[in-house]
């Protein structure tokens, strides 16, 4: 808190005040490293996530080589199995979910008009966390003898299943830093979660209730609940496991009396409110996307927030049904059947409203409405896929098979990552000022699209024809052979369509069309400030009268009930390009000075587990750096005085 | 327009009556802190008295959960000021209570095995 | 323009304080923590292989005293929000620095009985009792000094001036993460001394 600030300047104050202003000279690389700006650390995340993809993509390509085959070599077991489970731990946690908290950060300030988040150093803490957890992680795989193919990533499948997960039987280092590494994102998403709350409940511009908010927003408070109360959840899970693996303790040791199924109730506890965590921001994306290529509002609105909130209280109901063959009985599979069958409902509600959105609107087909319009229908696919595993009897025939993975992905890739990308094409105008090009944009979803079917869509049946999950080969006479191929050939197609987006990203980073502030003609409020946004936002905090406040300025309706623009004195030049003030100063808004501190707590993290892994005397000298990072940013002032 | 002119302009108070918690009138005193800390204490030994019945042991869990459940409510309405607080506090805390014990009991049934 | 921050002293939108919020949040977020651990601890109860079992560790009039200690240093804090609250940087130093001492008491019977029944063969690895015993107390023991670390920081701050009726937020905020640890001691107590089937 800034109310307790050292009262005397030091010599030792003297210095840091002067690093942080040299951070503040926003062309520097220390300007990144101790930035506390929400759009740069929704740039950073955003990136991050983005690499992630990429690695997570190459270990999917590496395991669709192998089992483009029957009776393949290509990759050993033990290197399957550490492909498979970095494969999934990344794309959860370390694509998805930065992902969304890119658009989090780059938005929700913008959304609500406000400056920043509630706390912006603990927003930079998230990130160094996150980024910290994620090299960690990977650097799990050199910890074998990658040379000669042992791969020291972890083996335990993402969802890491007791008593697998336990020392006899994974070898090896790879399930300690999977169980640290996760420590490290949930402390980066808790953190989030909280900030992102407070921003939200608490910054809200002038006349913004609670239902003005844009729907995006919405979606980020519900998953920002959701993070809050399920993390702690899987904390609790790996410092068990933690326990169990670095000190003997019994939590899932059969021998002791201990129960393996406790893990899967703490993991899917907090796992099926983390499959909402990670699919209502692609929700909240393509809420803002379908208006602003229809023009027309939300159908709905109402519904489509509720729905959302629903879908988080309802998601904390229906863990079990990752667990209805595990013999539990059948009053457990029976209740929790019936729940999972209501969650369909909520999420339901929404398609409809999208669709109702759409119908009758005058539709532009512009890349993001591609992506949103490719997300509705595939995660209809996949909700349809999960519907059928809500029913117990027949989860008993899909349950571990490649059924599974197909639904997961329709709904994660065909949901989330769709959204994603989309988010991606509808917001990149606003945070570089450039158009990304719309014929490379079209090309890119079509090959996602039809890749990402050839790729997914084959695994429905080669699950109901009995393929298992998690094998690392099968026998040709199985009858999986065609269907195994074309998912190989749909990878590679997706691998092409990624390409072709970051030619598109880079390309139209140095040479896009000037977009200006509001390509799209769009509806919501980050579009009614210049492109890119000036450090402090808002020249001059809006004031919000309505739902899509921006549009009411730019349109109104005249007397036969056509929409109409506002003439001079409405709002479309509410940030004239002429005002724009390229210096950050001499405008009178102070904004948060820069901070090394949150980097520094950040990293005493990686240096504790790793001294948990291999040498104890690492983790004081980690604890003492998080402290030094705490007390260093509780002690400084928010902002300092020029 | 700052949030402080957008509430002049609507004739709105600037900090809200329950807002946050400004009012020296609705603050506990001193002396009734110690006194809810003496009621604490004698509840507690309560407790431990009643460990040592010998009684019926459905009934002791009863008795002492309704016990506990009474100095856990006093100490966050009064030492915690949730009482005289914001209702979103309340609202906040009763949730992450409820969800805690809805899903806990949920796991223990099942396992426990009187839910199969 | 208004040379306004952009994050101290903001009017908010629902006119609570952004640090008391995070707070309150934070707390019914450990809520789920502490949960977990417990519901772990009740699942296995009573289902240890091997003893020593709690029946024949537990010291009740002893853990009676340290709940009581813990118990007693909340009214302590309190005594502490409303001296700061009333101008009174002097007794509030004086109760918090109390309130930091009746904590580390606690954590001193904690580490006394730990040691005891660590002696009399309990450890982490030798059942489900010492697994599930000593990672709950031992949380809410790791949950209580970090508490009484950010009292003492309070009190160095508050020696050196730091602290005045203006920033009673400050000690407000301790002082309900203080609360918390011991509303989760008086669950714990009674769930796993006192209800022993």
């Amino acid at each position: 808190m800034s109310s307790i600030a050292v009262p005397k300047r030091s010599p030792l104050s003297e210095a840091l005040k002067g690093a942080r202003h040299a951070a503040s000279d926003y062309g520097s690389i220390w300007s990144w490293i101790a930035t506390v700006d929400h759009k740069r650390i929704g740039i950073l995340y955003g990136v991050s996530a983005f690499v992630f993809f990429v690695v997570g993509g190459v270990e999917a390509l590496l395991l669709r080589v192998q089992l483009a085959q029957p009776d393949s070599s290509f990759l050993d077991p033990d290197a399957y199995n550490r492909l498979f489970t970095m494969h999934g731990t990344t794309m959860v946690f370390l694509v998805i979910m930065p992902m969304s908290s890119a658009f989090f950060n780059l938005m929700v300030p913008l959304m609500i008009g406000a400056r920043d988040v509630a706390f912006p150093r603990l927003n930079a803490f998230s990130y160094w966390t996150f980024l910290a957890g994620a090299i960690f992680l990977n650097a799990s795989f050199f910890t074998g003898d990658i040379l000669s193919g042992n791969l020291g990533a972890p083996d335990g499948g993402w969802f890491g299943y007791a008593p697998l997960n336990l020392p006899e039987f994974t070898q090896g280092h790879g399930m300690d830093f999977w169980m640290l590494g996760l420590q490290m994102f949930g402390v980066a998403s808790l953190a989030g979660g909280f900030n992102f709350i407070v921003t939200i409940l608490n910054m809200r511009a002038p006349g913004m209730t609670l239902f003005r908010m844009p729907v995006f927003v919405w979606m980020t408070l519900v998953t920002s609940f959701l993070i809050i109360f399920a993390m702690p959840v899987i904390a609790v899970a790996l410092f068990e496991l933690t326990f169990d693996r670095l000190f003997d303790a019994n939590f899932f040791n059969a021998e002791a009396g201990g129960n393996p199924l406790l893990w899967q109730h703490m993991f899917w506890l907090f796992g099926h409110p983390e499959v909402y965590i990670l699919i209502l921001p692609a929700f909240g994306i393509i809420s803002e996307i379908l208006p602003t290529f229809s023009r027309k509002p939300l159908f709905g609105y109402a519904f489509v927030v509720f729905s959302g909130v629903a879908i988080g209280f309802m998601s904390w109901g229906v863990w079990v049904h990752h667990m209805y063959t595990t013999g539990l009985g059948t009053v457990a599979n029976s209740a929790f059947g019936i729940t999972t069958i209501l969650i369909a409902v909520p999420t339901g509600v929404k398609i409809f409203n999208w669709m109702a959105t759409l119908w009758g609107g005058s539709i532009r087909f512009r890349a993001p409405l591609m992506f949103a319009v490719g997300t509705v229908a595939m995660f209809t696919i996949g909700g349809l896929s999960g519907v059928m595993h809500s029913m117990v009897p027949s989860d008993f025939q899909q349950q571990d098979s490649y059924f599974v993975v197909a639904h997961f992905h329709y709904v994660l890739f065909g949901g989330a990552i769709f959204a994603l990308f989309g988010g991606i094409y509808y917001w990149f105008p606003k945070f570089t000022g450039k158009l990304m090009n719309e014929r490379l944009g079209h090309i890119n979803f079509w090959l996602m699209f039809i890749g990402f079917n050839l790729t997914f869509f084959p695994m429905h049946i080669s699950g109901l024809l009995g393929m298992p999950r998690r094998i690392y080969t099968y026998n040709s006479d199985m009858g999986w052979n065609l269907w195994n191929l074309m998912s190989t050939v749909g990878a590679f197609f997706i691998a092409v369509s990624v390409l072709v987006f970051l030619f598109n990203f880079f390309r139209s980073l140095r040479r896009g069309d000037e977009s200006g502030p509001d390509p799209w003609d769009a509806r919501t409020l980050e579009w009614s400030i210049p492109s890119p946004p000036p450090e402090y936002n808002f020249k001059e905090i809006p004031t919000v009268t309505g739902l899509d406040d921006f549009w009411n300025q730019k349109y109104h309706e005249d007397e036969t009930g056509r929409i109409v623009p506002t003439l001079a004195g409405g709002s479309a030049e509410a940030e004239a390009p002429e005002e724009e003030d390229e210096s950050e100063h001499g405008h009178g808004i102070h904004m948060p000075s820069p901070s090394y501190m949150p980097l520094i707590a950040s990293s005493g993290f990686p240096i504790v587990a790793t001294g948990l892994i291999y040498d104890y005397a690492l983790v004081p000298v980690g604890f003492a750096l998080i402290l030094i990072g705490i007390f260093g940013w509780v002690l400084e002032p928010a902002t300092e005085e020029e | 327009m700052t949030l402080a002119d957008y509430r002049k302009k609507r004739g709105e108070p600037l900090i809200r009556e329950d807002a946050d918690d400004a009012h020296d009138d609705k603050h506990p005193s001193a002396m009734e802190y110690v006194q809810i800390g003496v009621i604490l204490a004698i509840i507690t030994a309560v407790e431990v008295a009643l460990y040592y019945i010998d009684m019926d042991f459905t009934l002791l869990v009863t008795l002492l959960c309704m016990l506990s459940v009474v100095k856990f409510s006093m100490v966050v309405l009064w030492f915690m000021h949730l009482k005289f607080d914001a209702t979103l506090f309340t609202v906040l805390f009763s949730s992450g209570m409820a969800l805690t014990f809805a899903v806990f009991a949920v796991i223990i049934a099942v396992q426990r095995g009187s839910l199969t | 323009m208004a040379h306004a921050t952009a994050t101290d002293h903001m009017e908010t939108s629902t006119g609570i304080d952004n640090r008391k919020l995070l707070m309150w949040l934070f707390l019914a977020s450990d809520c789920l923590l502490f949960g977990s651990f417990i519901a772990a601890y009740l699942l296995y109860r009573g289902r240890s292989v091997v003893g020593p079992y709690p029946e024949d560790l537990f010291d009740i009039p002893f853990t009676s005293v340290s709940a009581f200690i813990l118990l007693m240093s909340s009214v302590t804090m309190v005594l502490a929000l409303a001296a700061i609250q009333r101008g009174n940087v002097r007794n509030m130093r004086i109760w918090i620095f109390t309130t930091a001492v009746l904590g580390t008491l606690f954590i001193g019977g904690q580490v006394f009985e730990f040691t005891e029944f660590n002696h009399e063969g309990l450890s982490l690895s030798t059942n489900l009792f010492g697994t599930t015993f000593f990672v709950l107390t031992g949380f809410h023991g790791a949950h209580v000094t970090v508490g009484v670390l950010i009292l003492m920081s309070l009190f160095v701050v508050s020696m050196r001036g730091g602290i005045q009726q203006k920033d009673s937020l400050a000690v407000e905020l301790a002082g309900l993460y203080w609360h918390f640890v011991d509303i989760v001691w008086i669950v714990i107590f009674t769930l796993v001394y006192l209800i022993q089937p």
